[in-house]
């Protein structure tokens, strides 16, 4: 059984003072690769971009570190391992909300939240998508979770099918999550977590600075989401 | 009664403000609803299972993970941090705006520079309190909780919204998985530049903020 190796300090260290700004080239590889890969072989699909970029990335980090062929496996395990249960969370949530769909859940919050919005008010129903999608967000700690409830109960029947950006509502709607993320104490490991590692006089310290911010951004997500997806 | 199909948010809810185990909760969430729904167990299984295969691709970003992991081993994150070392004679709040920008252009490149203990701890803070403590003399406990407080939260605007601008992230693979499920064509490209300008919104309103901070204590501590 391979155990996680994770570097001691004294290694990165060294090897910073051995590389310098080097070993930044390949993430931003990974980046602009991911990115040029699907705008010019569209044959491909952006999917198939991730990967390939992925591997071009580990070529460039190859031929600048060259490292041992198990490095880079031991590397992105404990990587693995440290991502934890969170990384098999999107799938999982992505599933969940098709059931959601099949059983008709998104019909019954819909119906419910018909009753709040005036018909034919889009504006209105981008406001009540995003302050929904931050108050879910808020309840749940998890801005993913709230995103598949949110986007199919109202994203869809009351700004997509009525003509919006689907693109535009779902960016900005998981965008808008975290607006609430941000004011929430369930979010716990940004919120509170780094309150105790600070060591604030309150626990909330971090909550307090950041809701000016969550608000703002909030009201500026309800705008930009109506003026770009309409 | 079609109230009850509500079941599984209700759980999803519950499960996790109590903190149950994630997957267990959504597992369930999903079972529950599909109950209610009047599903078939067969059904059921079913559309989660060909659900989660065809969103498959939400778990994409793991593939990116080798490459990050052998660049943090190569002093990625060190080097970072002498990076903004580096940074002489700036004001409390003109360096969480900058701090806020390098993190928001870092989490756009998917980049890991960044993180409570590894950045926010050992080196923003300190920064941040030191540049004010340099500029004011002694600060109030109350100031500094409140530096603490900006600091942290530039940690986090830079990491929540500027991360769907990497086309691998899994908020953007998340998007266009719910999305590509309910049949509406987007791909993870539309959705990483349609990511853009709310980040770059993320840093101006940051920036100003910061700024703002910074005439706030002026106007505390006034002239010294």
């Amino acid at each position: 059984m391979t155990k996680s190796d994770v570097p001691s300090a004294e290694e990165t260290r060294s090897n910073a003072d051995k590389y310098g700004y080097k070993p930044f080239i390949p993430p931003i590889t990974l980046a602009l690769a991911a990115v040029i890969v699907a705008t010019v072989f569209t044959n491909l699909g952006s999917n198939n971009a991730i990967g390939v970029s992925a591997v071009i990335a580990l070529i460039v980090a190859f031929i600048l570190f060259k490292p041992k062929a198990d490095t880079p496996i031991k590397d992105g395990t404990r990587m693995l391992d440290s991502v934890g249960v969170t990384g098999i969370l999107p799938q999982v949530l992505a599933a969940l909300g098709s059931l959601f769909t099949a059983a008709g859940v998104g019909d019954v919050i819909a119906s419910g939240v018909s009753a709040v919005i005036p018909a034919d008010n889009l504006f209105v129903a981008t406001a009540v998508y995003c302050i929904a999608m931050a108050m879910f967000t808020m309840i749940m700690g998890n801005g993913f979770a709230a995103f598949s409830v949110i986007t199919v109960g109202i994203g869809i029947p009351f700004l997509i099918a009525q003509g919006a950006n689907p693109v535009v509502v779902g960016a900005l709607g998981l965008t808008a999550g975290y607006c609430g993320t941000l004011m929430t104490p369930m979010a716990a490991n940004f919120n509170i977590m780094p309150a105790a590692l600070l060591e604030t006089k309150s626990k909330y310290a971090i909550i307090f600075a950041q809701v000016p911010m969550a608000l703002i951004m909030l009201v500026i997500h309800i705008f930009l989401m109506y003026f770009l997806a309409f | 009664m079609e109230i009850i199909k509500l079941i599984g948010v209700v759980i999803v809810i519950v499960g996790f403000v109590l903190k149950f185990d994630t997957l267990a909760v959504v597992v369930v969430a999903g079972l529950a609803t599909g109950l209610v729904g009047g599903m078939s167990i067969i059904d059921i299984l079913s559309t989660l299972g060909n659900s989660f295969l065809t969103n498959r691709t939400a778990t994409l970003f793991v593939l990116t993970l080798p490459v990050i992991g052998l660049c943090e081993r190569m002093g990625l994150k060190d080097k970072a941090v002498d990076l903004i070392k580096s940074i002489k004679g700036a004001t409390t709040g003109r360096l969480l705006a900058i701090w806020q920008t390098v993190r928001t252009i870092c989490s756009a490149f998917s980049l890991r520079i960044g993180g409570h203990p590894q950045f926010i701890r050992p080196l923003i803070n300190p920064m941040a309190q030191a540049a004010a403590v340099a500029q004011y003399g002694e600060i109030d406990e109350k100031t500094e909780d409140q530096i603490k407080g900006m600091a942290a939260g530039t940690e986090n605007y830079g990491n929540f919204f500027a991360q769907n601008c990497f086309m691998g992230s899994s908020g953007t693979l998340l998007i266009v998985s719910t999305l590509t499920e309910q049949g509406y064509n987007v791909t993870a490209l539309d959705i990483a530049g349609q990511s853009v300008p709310i980040a770059v919104i993320s840093v101006v309103v940051g920036v100003a903020y910061a700024l703002l901070f910074d005439q706030i204590l002026k106007k505390r501590f006034g002239k010294n």
